[in-house]
């Protein structure tokens, strides 16, 4: 091997903006959305009025939440979902209310969506003892177990044998029910993906594996992070997989329909790779370097939110008026939502103790 | 009194649980129809079947996280470890996850379950397969640590870890698993977790000694007695909680102690122990307390290097002898 100049030798493959002929460099490349009409898929028009509602509220949470973020109300990380929004919609009105959703530290939409109420969350963020998870958990622990969301965490990949776990239990129990467990790009490089992997095809277990690949890991993107197509890592271990559209709420319900039903009916794991886009950095200290304004604006213009909107005007399922009603309502409701959470006492320092083990009086060491 | 190996303790225990709870089932690397690296669990597929005794691959880190969102979604895994050093692979999921989820979401989560397996060294395996973790175990909130010494510890505190609704650490050791010892013949027989046992009485010094310590502290027990000296040993069994009150009564009685454990001296069980008795027992303590531990060093292969390493009853002998000035 002829011995290379040193400043040639490279192993992370590096930069961005490398595109040929001036294109936009882009994160992820988004498949084609869903061609059906929302009776075709199933949904009755109250239930696109519902999906709308749902988006737009995850989405005006956040950006008040990084309001009061910015404005000192509270401390700690805040990795806001803006622009993700579909995926948690589409998934929560395909599945059965009792099937079992765990995810990562990005983890406000999902919390909304399946029934920590504004209220509670704003409070979490807060740290206050109203929080769904009584101030102890944060923005990355959102969770609501008896409507089945197990939370999110905060080791990337950590919780995706915990998943696997939850479609475990139910499996034993034979009770009907089903596990989806959603994680970021970064995760699929974790050692944790593969052993959950390989063992739940082994097993059967009835877990759906969901990658919302938003093209970056933090700062790396997807190309730099990762070889070849994130979905293409199950055939690996002969599990079915699609890669879906997750900038459109109907491509995300549609997929997630057919395959909850096939994982209900067979007992085995999927993997789909849900292509989606942050708005935001990875959290709130991220200046963004790793991409550029026109990629995001990109991306913003298949904006998921947007996209409900045109088509519940474009079917005169809403007029404008309707339409900035909702808009205005689910407005009050995380205003309300941003009072609560301020006029909420903090925890009591007694509580520092609470919730550590099941007995009222357990020992701790000192 | 029955008279059992540590295994079949061991194994009655979990057969017991498996019988009275459905929800109770078993996981790991050769469990079902190896029939246990370690014969642990022999039989117990023949019993319980496929659903409830579980083959896993080798993959700590995946299974241990199966058990724990199994646990969090209703069951009560026992995950078997073939050893404590390489659970080191799912410490992850025993640390950040299964000691944490149920504080960060406010007390939603329930995990009741158990990670049990050898622990410590066995003999001339090298450096990878001679650790002691219970002490960094117990280090982290959130977790119950326990390590008996002989078959009957281990069945009562099995049963009483298996219903516990919190994560357990349960170890053993491959060198004790053919151990034979009385074994209570009493029904749903519960060894309460904390509950440390005063396991020879003696009024010149107190031995603290857990695991396979315990059976170096008594042999180096049945030399002193001979040389007059009457030790008395405190198994405490239970690491985290630890029962101190038991360890600081006998202080108070004896006035001297050393600490006897099979991990390395930094932070660990014997420092926790002496900072506690200084605190608990100061006026009381006749000399400083002495510990024999394994040194800051890992663990040799050769026979000899292997034995210097290991402590040994001569090491607590020469110890009790430095805290009753016998030298």
């Amino acid at each position: 091997m002829a011995k290379k100049n040193t400043d040639e030798v490279r192993f992370a493959p590096t930069g961005i903006g490398d595109e040929k002929d001036g294109a936009v460099q882009k994160g992820v490349d988004l498949p084609s959305a869903t061609r059906k009409k929302h009776k075709s898929l199933g949904l009755s028009e109250d239930d696109l009025k519902s999906m709308f509602k749902q988006m737009y509220l995850q989405r005006r949470f956040e950006e008040r939440a990084m309001q009061q973020y910015q404005k000192g109300k509270f401390g700690g990380f805040l990795h806001l979902y803006i622009g993700q929004e579909a995926v948690s919609t589409g998934t929560v009105f395909a599945l059965n209310d009792d099937d079992d959703i765990i995810t990562a530290y990005r983890d406000h939409g999902w919390g909304i969506c399946r029934g920590v109420t504004p209220k509670e969350g704003m409070a979490e963020l807060f740290g206050k003892v109203t929080g769904c998870s009584k101030g102890k958990g944060g923005s990355m622990h959102f969770a609501k177990t008896e409507n089945h969301f197990w939370g999110g965490y905060g080791i990337v990949g950590g919780h995706i044998p915990i998943g696997g776990g939850l479609g475990f239990a139910n499996k034993y129990e034979q009770n009907g029910r089903i596990a989806a467990c959603f994680f970021g790009d970064g995760a699929v490089d974790q050692g944790s993906l593969h052993e959950t992997f390989n063992i739940s095809k082994l097993w059967g277990l009835p877990v759906i594996y969901v990658v919302e690949n938003n093209g970056y890991s933090m700062g790396t993107a997807a190309k730099r992070h990762t070889v070849e197509d994130i979905v293409d890592r199950a055939k690996g271990y002969g599990m079915k997989s699609a890669v879906v559209n997750g900038m459109d709420v109907f491509s995300v319900y549609e997929t997630m329909k057919e395959v909850a039903e096939d994982v209900r009916e067979n007992s085995e794991p999927w993997l789909l790779e849900i292509r989606t886009y942050r708005y935001r950095g990875h959290s709130m200290s991220d200046p963004q370097k790793y991409r550029t304004k026109e990629e995001l604006e990109t991306y913003q213009k298949n904006d998921p939110i947007e996209r409900i909107k045109r088509y519940l005007l474009g079917n005169d399922i809403l007029n404008e008026e309707e339409i900035e009603e909702i808009e205005n309502k689910v407005e009050q409701v995380v205003l309300d939502a941003v009072e609560f959470a301020d006029a909420s006492d903090f925890p009591d320092e007694a509580e520092l103790y609470d919730d550590m083990f099941v007995e009222d009086d357990p020992y701790f060491h000192n | 009194m029955a008279e059992l190996q540590f295994r079949e303790a061991i194994r009655e225990a979990i057969d017991e649980e498996m019988g009275r709870d459905e929800k109770v089932f078993l996981m790991g690397e050769e469990v079902a129809e190896y029939n246990g690296a370690y014969k642990v669990s022999e039989g117990l597929l023949d019993k319980y079947g496929f659903k409830r005794v579980i083959d896993t691959p080798i993959s700590e880190l995946g299974f241990a996280g199966i058990g724990v969102g199994a646990a969090m979604n209703g069951l009560r895994p026992i995950v078997e470890f073939m050893t404590f050093n390489f659970a080191v692979l799912a410490a992850d999921q025993i640390i950040n996850h299964a000691s944490k989820a149920r504080y960060m979401t406010g007390g939603q989560i329930t995990i009741p379950m158990v990670f049990r397996g050898p622990n410590a060294s066995a003999g001339q395996l090298g450096a990878t397969h001679s650790v002691a973790f219970d002490s960094m175990y117990a280090h982290f909130p959130g977790l119950k640590v326990i390590y008996t010494s002989e078959p009957d510890d281990a069945k009562g505190l099995l049963k009483s870890a298996i219903r516990d609704d919190n994560p357990v650490l349960f170890m053993e050791s491959e060198q004790m698993y053919g151990l034979k010892g009385e074994v209570s013949e009493e029904d749903d027989y519960i060894i309460p977790i904390g509950k440390g046992k005063i396991k020879r009485e003696g009024s010149d010094v107190t031995i603290v000694a857990h695991g396979k310590m315990y059976h170096v502290a008594k042999q180096a027990a049945a030399q002193l007695e001979k040389d007059g000296v009457e030790t008395e040993i405190i198994d405490p069994r239970t690491v985290k909680p630890l029962d101190l009150p038991m360890i600081i009564d006998s202080i108070k009685k004896t006035n001297r102690c050393v600490v006897v454990d099979e991990a390395h001296p930094f932070a660990g069980f014997s420092a926790e122990i002496g900072f506690l008795i200084q605190r608990e027992a100061f006026d009381y303590l006749d000399a400083p307390v002495q510990r024999v531990t394994l040194p800051d060093v890992n663990a040799p292969f050769a026979k000899n290097l292997f034995d210097a390493w290991l402590p040994s009853p001569k090491q607590v002998i020469d110890a009790v002898n430095q805290v009753t000035y016998r030298n």
